[in-house]
């Protein structure tokens, strides 16, 4: 049986090693804290002026099983003297409150070898022979394979100032990590201060003294100390996960109703939304399913203001025929669809970019909808205010497409500055000039003027049906094509609105890297390493992807190679049936062929974390090799 | 345009409306339809209430009776297949002004749109919903919905339905937060459209079931009852409904009824052998949930900017000193 390594005691005021970054990571059992300790960790560092994202590692149960492998609740911050766009490669410095919880992460290959453990060791000496045993075993492989593990006592220490050490070890980690890297406590204490507001002044100082008792014993027992040199902050930032950033978003468009039902991971806007929508005149209704949410989205646009509805893959899923309905009736709807692993029930707390094709071809028949995916927590509030505007004037609807990385990171960015134009116009109740027609399409954009009920004059019944100008239910073929020409131009009237996207790196080269959604941050850190070593790579991320802005085909036809790197499903070639003519592509990877008639390739990967900036590195040199 | 807007204004409280008001397009339903004798009624109760038919709301799903909007003189909404309802709610919801209708059938509401009709009934929200219920599937010609007696043949139950038939009314007395149902014959006109007229009037979810004839596929559906009146038990009440000398004459079986008295109801409708027709149940205390949800206060720019600076500020972080 092996026995705790004996460290060091070090003397106060060791040196720190500066480095540029660093990406650390709190584990626990679902309800120990560590997603607190962890945002407060990411919070104090963003107010010190630090780039950071923060990803939160979400166990799929409420409750699972205390130390569980596959139970790890807790948060990854990387934490650079940069902005970051993105969640990192592995961890550097990893805090963990049972093995079990830390074995999870270290099978997932999350933690870099060699890297720093801070380990809870009260396991070591637990009164069940099996759970003492576990530990030793986990401690020896990781010692085994050359991690620098610590053992801290950190029950032990937490029960000299509090009773149930379960309920304050998130903030003694927290003082062990402001002494590693070498943050003030004061702002530690300021973030007591902040979380722990509301319960009083009892729970803010003995919060504060796990946090100070933290830094003392990691002062006084590690040594290791590290200084990230940063800028302190000159504009006024705000820090809030991508889900809050869209709901913010929806407040911020004038849009006033959002008709929801639960499911993973978009839920938490609506929680949000729940909170604060009333206070601006708004609604949230929670709808008895997915369809009648989209359905009573369709009818509050129809009367009044362009609504949104929120949801996540199955519900989008239920939602089709919906939307069907608003396309073909031409009503405005914009719709949130934060991804997940899918097919079916899949995987709902994971991150995936599976949806791109049913957004855009989803719904029978030909129901051409706009279709625009955001790519960090800022673009998440601008994205909801520019969806709202499009779906409203053009009279369609506008799928938004986020993931599960994006709804639970965080990510400092811009105090935003409230902006009337933001909002929708007020409802228009005066009489329609006689004899007008409820489609008068414009034959050159498609466009036409919404008439809504209350207006006198205008009457007229809208249906899913195929329907004339005078909205009369069409029993000749002529008419159909007349409206379905009318929608489709529309699109086209759009996408004449558009910017060609944007070439990060030289505009011609061996290699174009091609993405959308939240694999932007890791994309462009990849190409700009592989840059760096001389490469002639370029990336370009798509944020409006039905209708497709003009020009990217030429761009394509720039490079010898074209990669689409998405955040899932495409056949290797390296696998023995796959050929040219059964492979099946990456979403966005059919899109760019059937567009730009360009071969292009893929790469996808569906993991259980948001693409990595090394992953998509190691696939770039793949390829160029 | 402000010019027009406040003629109108001005001339909008001299209008009389004519029936001709509430005419929309030609129907189109079979001869013998009973959608017939329901579009007549609404039409009437239209014109009694003097609703200005701009302000007319009809929502309905698909099915022979959701073609009802395209012939009435207001705004329709010809949505999908089931989900009339939700639709309507959110009309109704950021649109209280306007008198919001649903025609439905009993495939729409009994069958796909079944789980909206039971959440629309606790939401209880002011709109009178009429479900068209000829026990069949008309529009896509003769197949047996759930209201299908047993033993009917249709072209998915040729040899005959096996399953006995939903009780429509059975079932909505027993859904939570109720506040009014009732339930008509399309074939006798005076108490269709005092049952509608009493639907209308009720603020909340008035669910009206209409008995309906099929003359096409389920001929002979309502014959026995059109033959001998005794079959149905007209509920009368001075809350209720009251039945004209005439009309009495030949439906002489009629029962005082409290449509305030719930176990009343549910005996009437699980028990009675004979069709009730009248107010089954009617509750005017259950809160509205589009009042209940109702924003305390107007949506404006400034209520907007001054609600996101506030939510903002919980999120910023300010530079330190």
């Amino acid at each position: 049986m092996s026995v705790a390594r004996k460290k060091p005691k070090v003397p106060v005021g060791k040196p720190a090693i500066e480095i540029d970054e660093h990406i650390v990571e709190i584990l626990s059992d679902s309800g120990e804290g560590a997603q607190k300790c962890g945002q407060s960790f990411g919070a104090i560092a963003a107010r010190l002026g630090y780039g950071i994202w923060t990803v939160e590692i979400i166990p799929a149960e409420i409750q699972p099983p205390a130390r569980s492998v596959d139970g790890a609740s807790g948060n990854r911050i990387r934490v650079a003297g940069q902005p970051v766009s993105n969640g990192g490669n592995q961890a550097d410095v990893v805090v963990a409150f049972n093995e079990q919880v830390l074995l999870g992460r270290l099978r997932a290959e999350e933690l870099k070898p060699g890297c720093s453990i801070l380990l809870e060791d009260k396991w070591r000496n637990d009164s069940d022979p099996s759970i003492a045993a576990s530990y030793v075993r986990v401690y020896d492989e990781l010692i085994e394979r050359g991690f620098d593990v610590h053992e801290i006592p950190m029950g032990v220490e937490c029960l000299k100032i509090i009773k149930d050490p379960r309920r304050g070890k998130n903030m003694f980690a927290l003082g062990l990590l402001c002494s590693i890297y070498s943050l003030d406590t004061e702002a530690g204490h300021e973030q007591i201060r902040f979380i722990f507001g509301k319960k009083g002044d009892l729970v803010i100082s003995s919060n504060q003294k796990l946090l100070d008792a933290g830094y003392q014993w990691a002062e006084d027992n590690l040594d290791i100390k590290y200084k990230i040199p940063a800028t302190p902050p000159s504009e006024t930032n705000i820090v809030v996960n991508g889900n809050t950033s869209l709901a913010l978003g929806v407040m911020a468009s004038g849009m006033e109703v959002c008709a929801m039902y639960p499911i993973t991971p978009a839920t938490s806007a609506s929680h949000y939304l729940s909170d604060v929508f009333e206070k601006v005149g708004g609604v949230v209704h929670q709808a008895e399913d997915e369809i009648a949410a989209a359905a009573f989205a369709v009818g509050s646009s129809y009367a009044g203001k362009c609504a949104v509805t929120i949801t996540s893959g199955p519900g989008f899923s239920l939602k089709q025929e919906v939307l069907g309905l608003a396309v073909m009736a031409e009503i405005p709807l914009v719709v949130i669809n934060v991804q997940r692993g899918g097919p079916s029930t899949g995987q709902p707390t994971k991150p995936e970019q599976g949806d791109l094709l049913t957004a855009c071809f989803g719904s029978h028949g030909d129901a051409p909808k706009v279709v625009m995916a955001v790519s960090d927590i800022e673009d998440c509030f601008y994205s909801v205010i520019t969806a709202r505007k499009i779906a409203e004037t053009f009279n369609t609807v506008v799928v938004l497409l986020s993931d599960a990385g994006l709804a639970t990171a965080q990510q400092p960015f811009p105090r935003p500055e409230f902006c009337e134009d933001w909002l929708a116009a007020p409802i228009d109740l005066s009489p329609v000039e006689e004899g007008y027609f409820p489609y008068d399409w414009n034959p050159r954009s498609g466009q036409r003027h919404r008439v809504i009920p209350g207006q006198p004059n205008g009457m007229h019944t809208l249906t899913g049906l195929a329907h004339d100008r005078r909205s009369c239910v069409a029993y000749n073929l002529k008419v159909n094509k007349e409206g379905m020409r009318h929608r489709s131009l529309k699109l086209a009237a759009l996408q004449k609105t558009i910017k060609t996207p944007a070439v990060l790196g030289d505009d011609e080269g061996e290699l174009l890297v091609v993405g959308w959604g939240s694999t932007r941050g890791a994309i462009a850190e990849a190409v700009k390493n592989v840059r760096a070593d001389g490469y002639r790579v370029s990336s370009m991320h798509l944020k409006i992807l039905q209708p497709m802005a003009s020009g990217i085909k030429e761009i394509l036809q720039r490079f010898d190679k074209v990669l689409v790197v998405e955040n899932n499903w495409a056949d290797s070639m390296d696998d023995e049936l796959i050929d040219e003519e059964n492979r099946r592509y990456s979403n966005l990877g059919w899109l760019l062929r059937a567009r730009c008639l360009v071969d292009v390739d893929c790469w996808g990967e569906v993991g259980e974390q948001p693409i990595k900036p090394g992953t998509v590195e190691r696939v770039i040199r793949e390829r160029l090799s | 345009m402000s010019t027009r807007a406040t003629e109108f204004l001005r001339r909008s409280g001299e209008h009389d409306h004519p029936l001709e008001d509430y005419v929309g397009r030609v129907p189109r339903w079979c001869t013998g339809c009973g959608d017939n004798a329901v579009l007549a009624a609404v039409q009437k109760v239209c014109r009694e209430e003097q609703l200005p038919p701009e302000k007319l709301m009809f929502v309905s799903g698909i099915g022979c009776s959701s073609r009802f909007p395209h012939y009435m003189g207001g705004y329709g909404f010809h949505g999908l297949h089931g989900r009339a309802l939700p639709i309507a709610e959110g009309i109704k919801m950021r649109r209280p002004d306007l008198h919001v209708f649903v025609n439905t059938g009993d495939g729409d509401c009994c069958s796909i749109g079944a789980a909206h009709w039971v959440h629309a009934t606790r939401y209880n929200m002011n709109m009178t919903v009429m479900m068209h219920d000829n026990n069949i599937y008309g529009l896509t010609k003769n197949q047996a919905s759930p209201t299908s007696p047993i033993g009917t043949r249709s072209n998915t139950t040729p040899r005959g339905s096996v399953l006995p038939a939903f009780d429509p009314l059975q079932a909505t007395l027993g859904f939570s937060n109720l506040s009014f149902v009732a339930q008509a014959a399309d074939w006798i006109p005076e108490l269709l459209f005092q049952i509608i007229h009493e639907g209308f009037k009720h603020r909340g979810f008035s669910f009206i079931r209409i008995l309906q004839r099929c003359p096409e596929f389920q001929a002979n559906r309502w014959e026995p009852c059109i033959q001998d009146p005794d079959k149905l038990l007209i509920l009368t009440h001075k809350d209720g409904l009251q039945v004209s000398p005439t009309l009495a004459r030949t439906y002489k079986n009629c029962e005082e009824h409290d449509p305030a008295n719930l176990v009343d109801a549910r005996r009437i409708v699980g028990t009675s052998d004979r069709i009730p027709v009248g107010i089954i149940y009617r509750n005017s205390d259950v809160p509205c949930y589009e009042d209940m949800r109702a924003p305390d206060r107007l949506f404006t720019p400034e209520l907007v900017k001054q609600g996101l600076e506030a939510e903002l500020d919980k999120f910023t972080i300010w530079p330190r000193e």
